[in-house]
């Protein structure tokens, strides 16, 4: 049983050297610790040797295990509270620059007061802060809770004269009041809307652009009771186009004369584009002409079969021409010869 | 009412001049007192000065006629002759036809001149040509077209059309309603 003892408390012993051997982690150069960001850093090199002699994984697991130990050395050091139960540890300020995890933002466009400022050559005054108040005999801040000259605690307001007399002061005043912060308010959310490029609500969409402009004009003239005809002009507008009647007549009872002349004139017109000429006769009366000879020559030559011949060429005559033609008019020569001419 | 424009002028000679030829300024150009067409509701009418001015005083839809109606433009502006314009056409004619006794009462209802109705016709017609329609006893009929020239009627067999109708006072009973 002794022994046993013995061996127990040998083995304790040994179990207690092993904890802290586990615990002690020797190191050659000394380890950087950021605690606020747990952060530690071994600046020891490498044992290449031992990294190739052993699986890799195994060596730095083992690498790993022993900076985690020193690490929570240096947590276990430092000052503890307990909270909810917990032991917690307090973490000194971070000492590690860390770099900026968002772009740097661009600075903020100027607003329009700012704008016109610039473009003036405003500076801004620095104003006291406080400011004396007479009625109360004391130093009171410029705005704000008690402020100097507050005129909402005045209890008694002069009607002016202009105004009228059962209009309430009072309320107009505290309006009034209510109708700057609204209109500053607006002005800020504009600011803002310009800043972000949103679109604001109203301020664009009213404004007509110019082609708008231009037709709400031409159609605003127009919507009189004499459609546009008797309204006023500006000095140098041109009167409008006849927008009216699209075709005009003569006048009923017009000059009868010149109706008259007009007519003629147009009859001439007419007159003149028809051919004097009429082509078919001509061609004809050539035609007969050429026959009559060519019979006269036949009869001559041939005597009595001449005759015979006379007759035929003037068939022929007759049916050229009426090939040529539109049909065989008849001319002086015709009525003469043939004597069967219907009257 | 309104005068005629350049257009419908235009139209309306060329019409005319079909069948009176260059004596249309004789109906424009009177020694007897002047004389205008009017355009009311699509009809033309030949109307003296004195009874335009007596008409202006009836309201459009009120006037019915004016004068003497000569025609009216259909739809498409084009010139249509009616019959009442014959008493003056009749007497500038330049191309007359003679209808027969037996044919007249067929032409009268409206059919064409055969050549079997054809009396008389004048010469140097052309084909096409608008001529005027007499009867026997020199009584205007009415007034159509030529179909064939003076010569190829002489030759043509009996039963072929001649002048084609275009108006016979026939219509003054026929067309009575729409005769303005």
């Amino acid at each position: 049983m002794a022994a046993t003892v013995e061996e127990l408390l040998a083995k304790a012993e040994k179990d207690e050297a092993e904890k802290l051997k586990s615990i002690r982690v020797k190191k050659e150069l000394e380890l950087e610790f950021d605690l606020g960001n747990l952060l530690a850093s071994d600046r020891n090199a490498v044992n290449l040797r031992d990294f190739r002699a052993q699986k890799k994984e195994d060596y730095l697991r083992a690498l790993a295990r022993d900076n985690t130990q020193l690490l929570v050395n240096e947590l276990w050091k430092m000052p503890s509270e307990r909270v909810e139960g917990v032991v917690v540890a307090k973490l000194p300020e971070p000492t590690t620059r860390l770099p900026r995890e968002k772009p740097v933002p661009k600075p903020r466009p100027p607003t329009k007061w700012e704008q016109f400022a610039k473009l003036k050559g405003i500076q801004k005054k620095k104003k006291t802060n406080l400011v004396w108040d007479e009625a109360h005999k004391e130093w009171r801040r410029r705005w704000g809770y008690k402020r100097a000259n507050d005129n909402t605690k005045d209890w008694l307001v002069e009607v002016p004269e202009t105004a009228d007399p059962d209009e309430d002061q009072f309320a107009k005043r505290a309006h009034a009041k209510r109708e700057r912060v609204a209109k500053n308010e607006l002005n800020r959310l504009r600011n803002i809307a310009r800043a972000h490029k949103l679109k604001v609500p109203g301020a664009a969409a009213a404004a007509p652009s110019r082609n708008e402009l231009a037709r709400a004009e031409q159609v605003a003239k127009v919507s009189t009771a004499s459609v546009g005809k008797f309204q006023e002009r500006l000095p140098k507008e041109k009167a409008p186009r006849n927008r009216g009647k699209k075709r005009a007549f003569q006048p009923n009872i017009g000059d009868f004369s010149t109706e008259r002349q007009q007519q003629l004139e147009l009859l001439k017109v007419i007159a003149s584009k028809k051919p004097r000429m009429d082509v078919t006769k001509a061609v004809n009366k050539q035609m007969r002409e050429e026959d009559m000879e060519a019979a006269s020559k036949k009869r001559k030559g041939a005597g009595r079969k001449g005759r015979k011949g006379g007759s035929a060429p003037r068939g022929k005559a007759k049916g050229k021409a009426k090939a040529k033609g539109q049909g065989p008019p008849a001319g002086k020569s015709r009525q003469v010869r043939k004597g069967l001419g219907k009257r | 009412m309104r005068p005629l424009t350049e257009e419908e002028t235009k139209t309306m000679f060329e019409k005319l001049s079909k069948y009176i030829g260059e004596n249309i300024k004789l109906l424009v150009d009177r020694p007897d007192g002047t004389y205008c067409f009017r355009l009311h509701k699509d009809r033309v009418y030949y109307v003296s000065e004195k009874i335009l001015k007596l008409a202006t005083n009836i309201s459009r839809d009120k006037l019915v006629s004016l004068g003497t109606c000569f025609g009216k433009f259909t739809k498409t502006h084009k010139f249509r002759l009616h019959i009442t314009a014959l008493d003056f056409l009749a007497p500038y004619a330049k191309f007359k036809v003679w209808v027969k006794p037996g044919a007249e009462q067929s032409f009268l209802y409206g059919n064409h001149i055969l050549k079997s109705g054809l009396g008389r016709i004048t010469e140097n017609t052309e084909q096409y040509q608008g001529v005027v329609v007499y009867s026997m006893a020199d009584v205007p009929l009415g007034f159509g077209v030529a179909a064939k020239s003076t010569q190829v009627c002489r030759r043509v067999d009996p039963m072929s059309i001649v002048v084609f109708h275009q108006a016979d006072v026939g219509e003054y009973i026929r067309s009575e309603e729409t005769l303005t």
